[in-house]
């Protein structure tokens, strides 16, 4: 219905006050006689606390409170949880569990610190200058210990923790390895690949923060800040940190200057602040800079792993194996065995695999921890199978597209099982792969890659295909209340952290209720006022939210029909509503929302519906990209980048394309430019600030192709996929595989992300010294790795 | 940043006196002072903003071009006087950082500075330039004595830079810094009346310094083919996590012959 309904490009509801500087953010709160804190990170990566000197730091100009771990566990507060129980998936042996998990973690270090920017001490300050003065004065007698960062070092390092002296924190499996084995002994061709996913430095546009109050005639905390999932936050801050019932802690949620997974979690400084708060009687706020947050947020990805593929003679995929090691830092984070574990069934992809086995071992190395982002495993499993295609597709000799020709799923064989238990419901992925081609103009590519050669320039093509499964773990309510002039007022659990959720959620419900989105407003980020929620995480808030707010749309014009019948002077059964009027059938006489708000007694109007999903949704996506790379530098330009994607029905195409371009560029980044370095002896971070760290810039990316091919989900109730991840899942990926297809003309066969310029302008001089010994065509190619080595 | 008292006094003479205190610092645009203060990574006494001066300003003359040592790289990119004698040196100035580091950075807070990877060093070097204090006249060669080292007293002024004209050949290539953008290694290429001179910046760590076997082969011809076969040790050159030394040295060939060709 009209140029709002679902499906229409509605534009930003929240755009006018973004631009225009008036989004409120954590920092931008400020409350009466608040104060200001600091944290003293650990400059160590590992070591032992000998003794913390407050005495000069409290005696400070301005100083409120210095406070340690002593001072932390003298108040016999809790910790932050470490991440839960690993997932059982198919063929996940019985009782298979952690090897360490640690205990929970005291938010401020006492006796050993793990990895370089640990929190040690905090101080509290008038000012923020006098706290970081008084910061400056405390001393930390520490005994350096050995550290590791390195991740495929990992076992054999020094100790992270002396009770996993292997650092081995988790070994888990799933698939089915009988099947697998028996399918690789009989395998034509094995097809061997070592892939590294490169540890990731999230940076959010704003930084994370916190500010603490409370109130000691309630006795309640109410904590103000960034995250994704407020209720969640409230359930831990209450019940593990500070023992007390949850309805003794509220937690308050501004603007969010984007999240993408780091901000789910809870971290040390939103207990501090609601700690310090309640010591010293005034509101305490914490901003991080952004070395705090190269230092301290959680970071992402960090895994090595060996994927094989098993092959018939006629380059049909018989088994995938995947054995990977994956850092889950010096802690656990509380999600922290997420991403290595639950999203592993990305790597059956698009393909008729008829089994998979995956085996990952979690290990603590002396780093950040690291937690979901941004596709959370999904995008490392894409990484690993659309690398091992493509490099599959070099070993046999196959063209690379006759291979996945040979190998995608047919809509056919809807639903199929794959060989990690999901069972795929929808989706036609040979159209997908075609109409990719068609709209990235594979046809002309032999003439520009002849154009770019011309320059001086290897030019190159890479997909990535991919088909994730999301929104299936949890379930959300949402309400949707009448307000007596006529408007809505929705509540939902979920937490928009840049994406759009005001626009979404209005226009969602205006479509159901036929009202304008304008006169409908979304309420979200206040524990207090919305009664549940899990939060926004996993491609799921319109999928799960949405449905909610769908339903709670409906109830509340099944609620108002009888409120409608009464003002129209009519029997209900003789009552229908549509595009926003209740109407007797058949008559013209009719009223809509604003007449019966204004016949609101005291009694509220509000509808409620949940949405539990029993199966989750299958959103899938074919990613081409285009290269250029200079050989004298090694420089890559991405050139252009082509997106085909089935997300099922798509409520706004605008939004749609912005969470597109997001998942995209952090893709890019991961795949040619990011990288969290560590000096290897002292575990030093060298990559920590913007000067050395390189996030993807606006010019780094050419104007994105997207384009929907939709077959709606047959398991929701609206239709929706979900989107969220979906950039992230396919960027990388594509991306390498252009690099290495550009490259595969001066003989490169291997390369990591990231794949910087000095990496390409190296792996092109290898490459140019190996290039005598590439094989002619005809030539067959070389033997594969026996499987023993490959162990 | 630590607490320091702001200055910003009306002539070179003030300027100089507020700059003989232990601790007082010179602020010439602040693009890398001001980051070093908000990262307390200096503690000055006193800040002695030189933008009262009346230092900014470009004058060209018949057989020289004089840039105030507070004009802004936004201006120097921006001056057709500047772009028509010295094309190189106007291309330079509007590749550094990004607009709001052009307007506010100058040359001269630049100079005095001599960051290894800053740009100017590479045209002041290979265009033989004059750097002009309130107390003498210091030739290029003289000036530049390794990173973040110079000839300048330490209270002594830059007032201008003085561009000995006509320049016949020049311009300028870097490689950035794929984070920081600053020049991994940027290289000047000038024909002028004082020869053909190549500086080389963000590569050595001893800051810029003069190619002089690239200088010979191009004075005996100018093309990229003349310096295409030179190779740089690598010795002495600045490795980090985005380029090894033997890379910069690559690069400092690749980026000369590219600079020639523009030139060209």
């Amino acid at each position: 219905m009209g140029a709002n309904a679902f499906g229409q490009p509605l534009t930003r509801k929240e755009d006018a006050r973004f631009l225009t500087g008036r989004g409120r953010y954590t920092a931008e709160i400020v409350l009466p006689g608040q104060s200001h804190a600091v944290m003293l990170r650990s400059p160590h990566a590992h070591a032992r606390i000998l003794s913390i000197e407050t005495r000069a730091a409290a005696q400070a100009p301005g100083v409120l409170a210095v406070l340690t771990g002593d001072d932390w566990s003298a108040d016999r507060l809790g910790g932050i949880p470490p991440g839960e129980s690993l997932i059982r998936l198919f063929g996940t042996p019985e009782g298979q569990g952690y090897s360490f998990r640690p205990p929970p973690r005291p938010p401020l270090a006492r006796d050993k610190v793990r990895h370089v920017g640990d929190t040690v001490a905090m101080v509290v300050a008038e000012t923020l200058a006098e706290a970081r003065d008084a910061a400056e004065l405390i001393e930390v007698e520490y005994e350096p210990l050995p550290a590791g960062t390195d991740t495929a070092s990992a076992i054999g390092a020094p100790a992270v923790w002396d009770e996993a002296s292997d650092n081995v924190c988790f070994r888990w499996s799933a698939g089915d390895g009988a099947a697998v084995e028996a399918a690789f002994s009989r395998a034509a061709r094995i097809v061997r690949l070592n892939v590294v996913n490169n540890r990731i430095h999230v940076g959010a546009l704003e930084t994370r923060g916190a500010l603490g109050e409370y109130d000691p005639a309630s006795r309640r905390y109410t904590l103000h800040t960034g995250t994704q999932m407020p209720h969640g936050l409230k359930k831990e801050l209450a019940e593990d940190l500070f023992g007390v019932a949850p309805d003794r802690l509220r937690v308050l949620v501004a603007d969010v200057g984007g999240s993408f997974g780091i901000k789910n979690a809870l971290y040390p400084e939103q207990a501090l602040v609601l700690w310090a708060a309640r010591r010293i009687g005034r509101p305490v706020g914490w901003i991080g800079e952004r070395i705090d947050g190269f230092l301290s947020d959680y970071q992402a990805r960090d895994n090595v792993s060996v994927g094989e593929l098993a092959l018939d003679g006629d380059g049909k995929i018989l088994a995938l194996r995947v054995r990977s090691l994956a850092a889950v830092g010096a802690y656990l984070a509380p999600e922290g065995q997420l991403s290595p574990t639950v999203n592993t069934p990305a790597l059956a992809g698009v393909y008729r695999i008829p089994c998979i086995e995956v085996a990952v071992t979690g290990v603590f190395t002396n780093t950040a921890p690291t937690s979901v982002y941004r596709g959370a495993g999904r995008p490392e499993a894409v990484y690993v199978i659309e690398r091992l295609i493509e490099q599959a597709a070099r070993e046999t000799g196959l063209d690379s597209l006759e291979l996945r020709r040979r190998n995608l799923l047919h809509p056919s064989a809807l639903p199929f099982r794959t060989g990690l238990g999901l069972v795929y419901d929808s989706g036609d992925f040979p159209a997908m792969l075609e109409h990719a081609l068609a709209r990235a103009d594979h046809a002309g590519f032999a003439v520009r890659r002849a154009a770019s050669a011309a320059r001086g320039r290897l030019r190159g093509f890479g997909i990535a295909h991919y088909c994730e499964r999301v929104a299936g773990a949890w379930g959300e309510s949402g309400w949707v209340e009448l307000s007596p002039d006529g408007r809505a007022t929705v509540l939902t659990g979920t937490m928009s952290n840049g994406q759009g959720h005001e626009t979404a959620f209005a226009q969602l419900v205006a479509d159901r209720l036929g009202l304008d989105p304008a006169d409908v407003d979304v309420v979200q980020g206040d524990t207090d006022r919305v009664p549940s929620g899990k939060g926004t995480g996993g491609s799921a808030s319109l999928s799960i939210g949405g449905a909610a707010l769908a339903e709670a749309s409906d109830d509340l014009v099944r609620k108002a029909l009888p409120l409608a019948a009464e003002a129209l002077e009519a029997a209900p059964i003789d009552v229908a509503f549509a595009e926003g009027r209740f109407s007797i059938v058949g008559t013209d006489r009719s009223v809509g929302w604003r007449d019966l708000g204004r016949r609101l007694g005291p009694e509220r109007l509000e509808g409620v519906g949940s949405w539990k999903p029993e199966t989750p949704t299958f959103p899938n996506g074919c990613h081409i990209a285009e290269v250029e790379i200079d050989r004298e530098t090694g420089h890559t330009s991405l050139v252009s980048y082509t997106m085909v994607h089935d997300f099922g029905r798509v409520l706004n195409p605008l939004l749609l394309e912005g969470q597109l371009q997001g998942g995209v560029a952090q893709g890019v980044g991961q795949a040619a430019m990011e990288h969290v370095v560590h000096d290897p002896v002292s575990g030093q971070v060298l990559s920590g600030s913007l000067m050395d760290y390189q996030l993807p810039r606006a010019a780094d990316l050419p104007a994105l192709t997207l384009e929907t091919l939709a077959t709606p989900a047959p398991s929701h109730p609206l239709g929706i996929k979900g989107c969220g991840e979906a950039g992230a899942a396919g960027g990388a990926p594509a991306t390498i595989n252009a690099i290495l297809d550009a490259l595969a003309a001066v003989g490169v066969a291997k390369l990591d992300m990231p794949a910087t310029p000095e990496r390409v302008w190296r792996a092109i001089a290898e490459g140019e010294t190996a290039l005598p010994r590439v094989r002619k065509d005809g030539e067959l190619p070389p033997k594969v790795m026996p499987l023993e080595a490959a162990r | 940043m630590y607490d320091f008292t702001y200055q910003k006094p009306s002539s070179i003479a003030d300027a100089v006196k507020l700059l003989a205190e232990p601790e007082a610092k010179a602020l010439a645009g602040g693009q890398t002072f001001i980051p070093v203060l908000k990262q307390r990574l200096n503690k000055p006494s006193t800040l002695v903003d030189l933008a009262g001066l009346g230092l900014a300003g470009i004058k060209a003359e018949g057989d020289k071009i004089t840039i105030g040592a507070m004009t802004t790289h936004g201006a120097i990119a921006a001056s057709p006087e500047i772009k028509k004698a010295i094309p190189g040196l106007s291309m330079m100035a509007g590749w550094i950082g990004d607009t709001q580091v052009r307007h506010c950075g100058t040359m001269g807070g630049s100079l005095a500075n001599n960051d290894p990877s800053a740009c100017y060093p590479a045209a002041v070097l290979a265009l033989n330039a004059t750097i002009v204090t309130d107390k003498r006249r210091i030739g290029a060669d003289e000036y530049f004595q390794g990173m973040f080292t110079t000839a300048l007293a330490t209270d002594e002024l830059i007032t201008s830079i003085e561009f000995a004209l006509p320049v016949e050949k020049s311009a300028y290539e870097k490689f950035r810094n794929p984070a920081s953008r600053y020049a991994m290694v940027g290289v000047f290429v000038a024909k002028s009346a004082a020869g053909v001179r190549v500086a080389v910046t963000g590569a050595s760590q001893n800051g810029v310094f003069r190619h002089t076997e690239m200088e010979q082969a191009l004075s005996g011809n100018w093309s990229p083919d003349a310096i295409a076969h030179i190779k740089t040790p690598p010795g002495g050159l600045n490795s980090d996590i985005h380029g090894s030394a033997e890379y910069r040295a690559h690069l400092i060939t690749v980026m000369a012959k590219r600079a020639v060709a523009a030139a060209s």
